[in-house]
């Protein structure tokens, strides 16, 4: 039964897996968005004539804490559409 | 109903490839968007400059949309850097307009060359080039020796701070166009036919429009509050 697997499967099958977990990495920027838009909700509440500016701010800071998200999700995608690991057959 | 996955495609083609000093090059699509892309914005200079050779007081449509353009680069730079403006007029308005009309071309079928690396990654250096030319020029042999601050220990440290701002400027870009590219290449290839006419819009509108400009709109602020934080006083 097991020797039905080639090797390319086992490599392609733990790719597909380990892309699916590099995006738990998703979890992170998730949140910090969220607390930014919450914060920023919160400020202009406070204060609605800084509309602007603190739109500004935290679309800033969200684009920055997306990163490390997207590091995760190039991870992901050359794992699954150039995957390094194959070549090491 | 559903097809097979077979309609899938998001990838990089190659249109044809030429040697040059034994090194074969590849012209693919990133290279024909872009040259799409780069011939609308000289068009549209051109056409803008002519138009604004001669400006009327009573500004008409064409002249109104090109000076909404120009007031609106002029606050976004002005409300980061502040007196030194001038000098980044040039290079974030350049930049803002190719990104923003790269981002955008998603929406009339083409790849949007800011789904390559190779592309953002340029973007990315010549970025990092302006932040540390104002940095070296704004603090002399300070530049050098604010990379052993606070501690001589923390020189490799404070070296891949500084080279990890172009990565992370491009990656960003880079991840966030490619993600709606092949979330659109998705949709489009795994829908029903009946479904496909109205609902990508949706999706067109977030992944193609708001990221888009969010994005071209992060980059040149980034750029800008890297640099701004080189030459401030201490």
């Amino acid at each position: 039964m097991m020797s039905q697997i080639t090797n390319e499967g086992l490599v392609l099958a733990f790719s597909a897996l380990g892309a699916g977990i590099a995006m738990i990495a998703g979890l992170g920027p998730g949140i910090g968005q969220g607390i930014a838009a919450g914060q920023g909700a919160a400020a202009v509440g406070r204060n609605p004539g800084a509309k602007g500016d603190v739109t500004t701010t935290m679309l800033l800071g969200q684009a920055v804490a997306e990163t490390t998200g997207l590091y995760s999700l190039a991870i992901a995608f050359i794992l699954l559409f150039a995957n390094p690991l194959l070549g090491r057959l | 109903m559903a097809s097979d996955g077979k309609q899938i495609d998001f990838m990089i083609h190659g249109l044809f490839s030429f040697s040059l000093f034994g090194q074969e090059i590849w012209i693919t699509t990133s290279h024909a968007s872009l040259l799409i892309i780069i011939l609308l914005l000289i068009v549209f200079a051109w056409v803008a400059r002519r138009r604004m050779m001669r400006a009327e007081p009573v500004p008409g449509a064409f002249q109104n949309v090109v000076e909404w353009i120009v007031e609106m680069i002029d606050r976004m730079i002005a409300g980061i850097m502040g007196d030194c403006s001038e000098w980044f007029r040039n290079y974030i308005g350049a930049v803002f307009l190719f990104l923003l009309t790269s981002n955008l071309s998603g929406l009339f079928g083409i790849r949007p060359p800011t789904a390559d690396f190779g592309v953002t990654l340029g973007l990315g250096l010549i970025s990092f080039a302006l932040i540390q030319y104002f940095n070296i020029r704004h603090n002399r042999g300070r530049a050098f020796t604010d990379l052993f601050r606070p501690l001589p220990v923390l020189f490799p440290i404070n070296l891949i701070g500084e080279v990890a701002t172009p990565l992370s400027l491009s990656l960003r870009l880079f991840g966030n166009v490619l993600s709606g590219t092949v979330m659109m290449a998705l949709v489009y290839g795994l829908m029903p036919i009946f479904l496909k006419l109205g609902f990508p819009a949706v999706l067109h509108v977030y992944f193609d429009v708001f990221s888009g400009c969010i994005q071209a709109y992060v980059f040149c602020m980034l750029t800008m509050v890297f640099t701004r934080q080189k030459m401030k006083e201490e």
